[in-house]
């Protein structure tokens, strides 16, 4: 085997990106207290770079590399893109969050590029061990991101629970790929699809494994009913964190969807439509009533998250491409929408106080109207509200039902929407209703400013003109 | 020159921008600035939707200013506008209103300016754009768009129970518009397209109508409203700002029948004919018993929501009476239906211009005694003799008197109805007697008598501003009452081609 064969070129943002973290990692050591913006700076270029040499390497073809673990074709490179974008971003709402808490240290970002990382390999596998890799190395930088500020008992607490269900589903997820290893003989993707055609439903050992990996899907996404870590360890994180975890790895995951059940595992497709269509619904349902009890914001969105995911499956157990492209047009709205919300939420807090009760938002428009008014613009795209992203996202998904002649699902989640509905608007209701309580004067640097008015803004520009945001996801699976 | 300009998108966005632009300058510059800038971008909108009557053509059912150009290619979906004669004098009384909205905030309103002026801007190019939109999605876009404005509006410049009442009202529409959003896209799979005019002509069973035929009854019914999904209105109402209950009044409530015109007739014509007795049962529910309820308010404007709604009744009457005159055996020769339809149009825009009077004359009260119940007034044509003589007038011709706007739509309603059957046209009739009564008793308790109490006697006449718009409106309800035939040629043609739309069965 020749160093050629290996096509080891195609792998050049992951490598460059290891590197660098790997760099950052021992510059960091030398770096004197106030020097620490250097660590920053460093991380933000090293995204940069990797952006523009995924963007510079893109394809429409299906590229193998490393023996056939590592592919490259139209689904990696776009959700690649999409994972660094946001990660920038979130890494510029970090800088003065963890700087008021005495935590700006670079192992946050070096922990950070790690977990990039990690997502690229999740979304470029056609190897189950690379799948499994890519999500323990993902996983692993985010517990320790999520335990980051050790002195706090609930970022502690956050951490162990995270890392004690996580590490279930990790187990959920190995048997079950032991199972389809033991069953087809390869952990090649490639060979594992052909086995499921061929096999097909009436294989009671394939839908075993099928089920442990649905489990653990469901875990890692936050699908009812193995939701339970998710509002606890959103609300425990520092809220940095909190906007990682929330954004980039559930595009991570919506790739691990792809890669595992619609090629590995497409033959089965009537078995898992059955399963997701339950977790969707329950999802839709639970994440959408329970929100409406919370009075902590970061709570809130966990469980809003939690039905958005409910809406994300809907596309996908729609099984053709039609339902993929919603499921991706969904994800990529969501981790837009959800990154400028905690924004805000990292925009209301201060030093000793983090802004997270839903009672801070009071009179925000009085406070600061510019930010009310994007996170006016987040809560309805939220909502489903046009003119919002979230709106077309709704549409696409709720689309992909309708064409399968799964109406009936289509009107449970209107349904369910529409209950939706009353969390979003009472944040709403808070900031332009009620009188201010906090009158602290919100402060915070250039480059958050930017960032978030520019994360709100592309929300209501892509609900005004969605076509381009939309012919790419469609353009991924055509 | 001006035939090259996209004169229906000008219309649509100009308020939009407008308002923007309003939003924005509103932390740098004086508030009195702000108040010229909103008006003057009403105006250009006012003036540019004459545009849309003076270059129309009443001779063709076709649509017209069309506009088409692609918008989102993955679903099919047009940036598609067009305007025929039902869409067009709604467009027009949008306008209209929404200038002497504007106008009336002038003073009134001292909190948040820019934000105020710019929520009716933006909500105006919303309102337009779903009378213009011809592609059901940008029709649902502007439809839904235009709930966000008003909810601010409500909420922020309300009264004292303001968060109750506009949290039901968002809650209540998007209720109503989320299963309809579930029809179009399954007409969208059906015909695979999303332009109305091709749902129109789409095939479709008796089920798939009748199920879609709700979900859009769901919809248009919360808007119109219609009993007994009403309930939000008296609560909206009571709470908005003056400005606010005269876009909810004159302009929101029409789209409901607009709606029922543009989709649920021609899309499901015959789930519209099975269940016709439904919807003229809700109307002369609305029109009789909510007629009883508003004779017993103590508030002014919760009695003037009241009326609205019994008023939409003869709206929603007049549109689906249409298939009781077909379908009566001794009406041999079909008179009748266009006049029905004609008469809810008439109505609408009538109803457009007297509600928005009414509500504008009780927030002239309100502005002046901040209260709105009935029984702190009395006498007050003692003080303020030129308003109540507009007060005296705008009641008349919300009781229907003959000479003004309220009289013609309801009148020819109530004629075609008697082509259907006598007690419809006789239980439409009551209303004559019960808007009398509800509203000249309340004329008699709030202006006639002895003056009440210090506060009345306190009143100042109105100013010229307020003038001007009393004036303005008195001059439209004549003019309309007097000299209906303009607004009835403009939309001859399009409700003929939509009856004979509308008598085909698609099944």
């Amino acid at each position: 085997m020749t160093l050629e064969s290996l096509n080891t070129l195609i792998t050049l943002p992951e490598i460059f990106l290891l590197c660098m973290a790997c760099a950052i990692l021992v510059i960091d050591v030398f770096l004197r207290e106030e020097q620490r913006n250097v660590s920053y700076v460093l991380s933000q270029l090293t995204l940069l770079a990797t952006f523009v040499l995924v963007l510079a390497g893109r394809t429409d073809q299906r590229l193998l590399a490393f023996n056939d673990m590592f592919v490259q074709d139209a689904l990696a490179d776009t959700l690649k893109l999409f994972i660094l974008a946001i990660i920038f971003v979130v890494f510029v709402y970090s800088r003065e969050y963890l700087r008021e808490r005495d935590i700006f240290k670079g192992e946050f970002y070096v922990l950070g590029l790690f977990g990039v990382l990690g997502m690229m390999l999740m979304v470029s596998s056609s190897n189950m061990l690379l799948l499994y890799l890519g999500l323990e190395l993902l996983s692993l930088c985010l517990y320790a991101m999520v335990a980051f500020n050790r002195d706090n008992g609930d970022a502690s607490e956050a951490a162990m629970k995270y890392f004690v269900l996580g590490a279930i589903a990790s187990g959920m997820l190995l048997y079950g790929m032991s199972i389809l290893y033991g069953l087809s003989g390869s952990l090649d993707i490639t060979v594992i699809a052909k086995t499921t055609i061929v096999g097909g439903a009436s294989n009671i050992g394939l839908v075993f494994a099928l089920v442990f990996i649905i489990v653990a899907l469901s875990f890692k996404l936050g699908a009812v009913p193995f939701h339970m870590w998710l509002p606890d360890v959103y609300q425990g994180s520092p809220t940095t964190v909190t906007s990682y975890i929330s954004t980039a790895p559930k595009i991570a995951g919506f790739a691990m969807i792809m890669r595992l059940l619609v090629e590995g595992m497409g033959g089965l497709h009537g078995d898992w439509q059955m399963m997701l269509v339950i977790l969707a619904v329950l999802s839709m349902g639970l994440g959408n009533v329970i929100a409406i009890a919370q009075t902590n914001i970061k709570r809130m969105l966990a469980y809003s998250t939690i039905s958005h995911v409910g809406f994300i499956l809907l596309g996908i157990l729609a099984g053709n491409a039609v339902g993929y492209a919603a499921a991706m047009f969904y994800t990529l709205a969501y981790a837009m929408m959800t990154l400028g919300g905690f924004g805000i939420v990292i925009y209301m807090s201060r030093a000793g106080f983090e802004g997270d009760q839903l009672d801070d938002f009071k009179g925000l428009n009085q406070r600061s109207p510019w930010f009310a008014f994007m996170m006016l613009i987040l809560m309805f795209s939220m909502a489903g509200v046009p003119p919002t992203v979230g709106f077309w996202a709704k549409l696409a998904v709720l689309g992909a039902v309708v064409d399968i002649n799964m109406v009936w699902l289509a009107v449970v989640a209107v349904a369910f929407s529409i209950i939706g509905l009353f969390y979003y608007l009472r944040i709403v209701k808070l900031m332009y209703f009620d009188d201010a309580i906090d009158t602290q004067p919100l402060e915070c640097g250039r480059d958050m400013q930017l960032a978030l008015s520019t994360n709100s803004l592309a929300i209501l520009v892509l609900g005004i003109y969605p076509a381009g945001l939309m012919s790419l996801c469609v353009g991924v699976f055509g | 020159m001006f035939a090259d300009w996209p004169l229906l998108s000008l219309t649509v966005w100009t308020p939009i921008i407008g308002g923007m632009a309003v939003l924005f300058s509103g932390d740098k510059s004086d508030t009195m600035g702000v108040r010229k800038l909103a008006l003057v971008v009403s105006v250009i909108t006012f003036i540019l939707s004459i545009g849309l009557y003076t270059g129309f053509d009443a001779s063709t059912a076709n649509m017209q200013f069309v506009e088409r150009a692609e918008w989102i290619s993955t679903f099919k979906i047009f940036y598609h506008l067009g305007i025929d004669g039902i869409s067009m004098p709604l467009i027009i009384l949008t306008t209209f209103t929404t200038v002497l909205v504007i106008l009336a905030g002038w003073e009134v309103i001292q909190k948040k300016v820019a934000q105020y002026m710019a929520a009716f801007l933006i909500m105006e190019g919303f309102m337009i754009g779903v009378f213009a939109a011809l592609d059901s999605m940008l029709f649902y876009v502007f439809w839904e768009g235009m709930l966000i404005p008003m909810f601010l509006i409500i909420g922020v410049w309300g009264g004292e129970r303001r968060v109750y009442a506009t949290l039901k009202f968002f809650i209540y529409t998007f209720i109503g518009s989320v299963l309809m959003l579930v029809s179009l896209i399954y007409m969208y799979y059906q015909g695979g397209s999303f332009a109305i005019l091709d749902m129109q002509n789409l095939k479709l069973g008796m089920t798939e109508q009748t199920l879609i035929f709700l979900s859009f009854l769901m919809a248009f019914a919360v808007k119109v409203p219609m009993w007994p999904v009403h309930t939000w209105l008296p609560d909206a109402h009571v709470e908005a700002p003056t400005g606010g209950s005269v876009i909810l009044a004159a302009i929101m409530l029409k789209i409901g029948g607009y709606g029922f015109l543009r989709f649920s007739l021609p899309i499901t014509p015959d789930a519209s004919h099975s269940l016709d007795w439904l919807i003229i049962l809700m109307s002369l529910v609305a029109v009789v018993y909510i007629g009883f309820v508003a004779l017993v308010q103590k508030d002014m404007k919760k009695l003037v929501a009241y009326s609205s709604i019994a008023h939409m009744g003869f709206v929603t009457l007049g549109i689906f009476i249409v298939f009781q005159i077909w379908a009566n055996p001794s009406n041999v020769n079909q008179a009748g239906a266009v006049l029905a339809v004609e008469g809810a149009m008439v109505q609408m825009v009538s109803h457009g211009f007297i509600s928005g009077a009414m509500f504008l004359m009780i927030g002239v009260l309100y502005d002046r005694m901040h209260t709105r119940q009935i029984a702190d007034y009395g006498g007050v044509v003692n003080t303020m003799p030129v308003f109540a003589a507009f007060a005296v007038f705008f009641s008349m011709s919300n009781t229907g008197l003959p000479g003004t706007s309220g009289f013609v739509g309801e009148f020819m309603v109530i004629i075609a109805s008697f082509h259907a059957n006598f007690w419809y046209a006789f239980l439409a009739a009551t209303t004559l007697i019960l808007g009398a009564a509800y509203t000249l008793w309340m004329v008699k308790r709030v202006f006639y008598g002895e003056v009440a109490n210090e506060n009345v006697r306190k009143l100042t006449d109105l100013n010229q501003r307020e003038f001007f718009i009393m004036a303005t409106l008195a001059v439209a309800v004549l003019v309309l009452g007097l000299w209906p035939a303009p607004l009835i040629d403009v939309m001859e043609a399009s409700i003929q081609n939509l009856l004979h739309h509308v008598a085909i069965s698609k099944l």
